[in-house]
């Protein structure tokens, strides 16, 4: 759309900019200012430059927690866009069921985080919850509290479960958006199946599928409640994202200073990703 | 082609698994849970539920948690309506900018958040209200309801808004009488994330609030770590929170595709 400029418009902003930059500005501010300074408690501060970023950025534990971080988020984003493509594509397209099909779809993503979370920890639960015993009776060896492969597999799995469906929900209004003549044209021209997609029908996901994408990364790097809930980033270390570690520094051993650094580094690298994700989904926009 | 239902049905078979394992526990008594796995309720309780909304402790955690819900859904969407009107219309000094620092605010962890936010709304005396906790979900809020509302506009052609000014209508009585009709579906949709998002988050209600506004999931993960193992009534409670999601999603569910969509497919 052509946009006049106008710069009067500013007026129309400013109720968001005061609300999201009294949210955003002054905690940022706290953060910045903690991670500079040591603290012995009773309000004194001292001076303590780039130390902690030194010491996070070197320490064993902040790289142990980015790269299970990493490897959580590749592996929810392979399963879910692939899985969600697919529900999308064999969905009915009119009919009663479409809505039967959404609202069921939709409906673990109205769920409290927290909740989620105790879900699963029944669901899995190796001697009473459904899972669990199913698993168990079947003659697989299966404890989610106790084995690292199994909590892991618990925590993909419950993801997958809550989140797949607004890949599917994006997906799918992508797909209705695609006139019937396009479908008409290519069974005219004898298209495959396989061709129908690749040239009709994942071009108009494109901009749908970036934003699944980016929502996707962004919520699971700064996943919390689930995993904390359901495993308590146990057992041992093995699922303690960041932010269940960052939350363990800063308020369980009120380490600030480091809890700060960490902070900062961590939001630093969700920023340039979803940096890099939005500059080419405004390039492939603007042609 | 016939066989195309067999993948959303087992999609769906899968989601639902989970939520009926907790509806089933949330019928057992405490008990009978911990006696061994059962597919069907064996002696069949209501005493769970009964406990939640007969106690005030647990049925205020509910009601603590709509009372905020619909604050910061108020707020959220009346605020971001004229800014979306003026991203979506036009062009300003670091417009470009401005729009992508907001959406940094939904990317930003609440864990990096928790403490500051702590300080903050203590040192301006709002610690544990409804409204701390409605400002502090504005955080992510606002700018995914900008983000929603600005692709819905975007739709509406601007012969639209140039017409109502030819005839002597002023910006805000164009807006209120006309504009805000005509993307009412958006607003619906806005609405329905607001209200999604402050639902679901838990990290800074609970760190926002003590006692007066104590939302529903802090009661329950309190509850989780000292009564010890009431399995059934953690169940009777978490089955009781899926139906405010349940009740939004019927009325919108016409409208969801596309909002998840951002309007601008």
């Amino acid at each position: 759309m052509r946009k006049t400029t106008n710069q009067k418009a500013w007026w129309l902003v400013v109720p968001v900019l005061l609300l999201v930059a009294f949210n955003a500005f002054i905690p940022l501010m706290t953060v910045v200012n903690y991670s500079v300074q040591e603290t012995f408690g009773n309000n004194a501060f001292f001076w303590e430059g780039v130390t902690w970023f030194e010491k996070v950025l070197r320490s064993e534990r902040f790289h142990d927690s980015l790269l299970r971080q990493l490897l959580f988020t590749g592996m929810i984003i392979s399963i879910e866009v692939p899985l969600g493509i697919a529900v999308a594509l064999s969905m009915p397209r009119k009919g009663p069921w479409v809505s039967v099909c959404l609202v069921l779809m939709a409906l673990p993503l109205l769920i409290p985080w927290n909740v989620v979370g105790a879900m699963w920890n029944i669901f899995a639960l190796p001697d009473i919850g459904l899972l669990g015993y199913t698993l168990n009776s079947m003659g697989f060896d299966y404890n989610f509290t106790q084995q690292p492969v199994s909590a892991w597999m618990t925590t993909v799995v419950m993801d997958v479960w809550h989140w797949t469906s607004l890949v599917v929900l994006l997906c799918y209004a992508g797909l209705c958006s695609i006139p019937d003549a396009y479908y008409q044209a290519a069974h005219i021209d004898g298209a495959s199946r396989w061709a129908v997609f690749r040239y009709i029908q994942l071009p108009k996901m494109k901009r749908v599928l970036t934003i699944a994408i980016l929502l996707r990364f962004m919520d699971s790097f700064m996943i919390y409640t689930e995993p904390f809930v359901l495993t308590g980033g146990g057992p041992g270390n093995t699922t303690t994202f960041l932010s269940i570690d960052l939350v363990k520094i800063a308020l369980g051993q009120f380490d600030l200073g480091p809890a700060a650094a960490m902070s900062l580094i961590y939001f630093l690298i969700v920023l340039l990703v979803c940096w890099v994700f939005y500059t080419v989904m405004m390039r492939n926009e603007e042609q | 082609m016939n066989r195309k239902w067999i993948l959303p049905t087992l999609y769906i078979l899968f989601l639902m698994l989970p939520i009926y394992g907790l509806l089933s526990m949330s019928f057992k008594t405490t008990n009978e849970i911990l006696g061994g796995f059962s597919f069907f309720p064996q002696q069949f309780t209501l005493e769970n539920y009964t406990k939640i909304f007969t106690d005030p402790t647990w049925y205020n955690g509910y009601i603590n948690s709509l009372i905020y819900v619909v604050i910061n859904t108020f707020i959220s969407v009346s605020v971001a309506l004229p800014a979306a009107y003026a991203f979506s219309r036009y062009r300003f000094l670091g417009d470009k900018h401005l729009f992508f620092w907001l959406l940094t605010n939904r990317m930003a962890p609440p864990a990096v958040f928790a403490l500051p936010f702590f300080q903050l709304y203590s040192s301006i005396e709002l610690f544990d209200t409804h409204i701390a906790v409605a400002l502090a979900h504005c955080l992510f809020n606002i700018p995914l309801a900008v983000w929603i509302l600005e692709g819905f506009m975007s739709g509406i052609p601007k012969e639209l808004d140039e017409t109502a000014y030819l005839d002597g209508y002023s910006f805000w009585r164009f807006f209120i009488r006309i504009f805000i009709p005509t993307i009412a579906a958006g607003i619906g949709v806005a609405m329905f994330f607001c209200f999604m998002y402050s639902w679901v988050e838990l990290l800074l209600a609970q760190t926002l609030t003590s006692v007066e506004a104590k939302p529903i999931a802090a009661t329950m993960t309190r509850t989780a770590s000292t009564s010890g193992y009431e399995l059934g009534l953690l169940a009777a409670a978490g089955s009781l929170t899926i139906i405010p999601g349940a009740f939004v999603i019927y009325f919108v569910r016409n409208y969801i595709a596309k909002g998840f969509a951002l309007g601008r497919v």
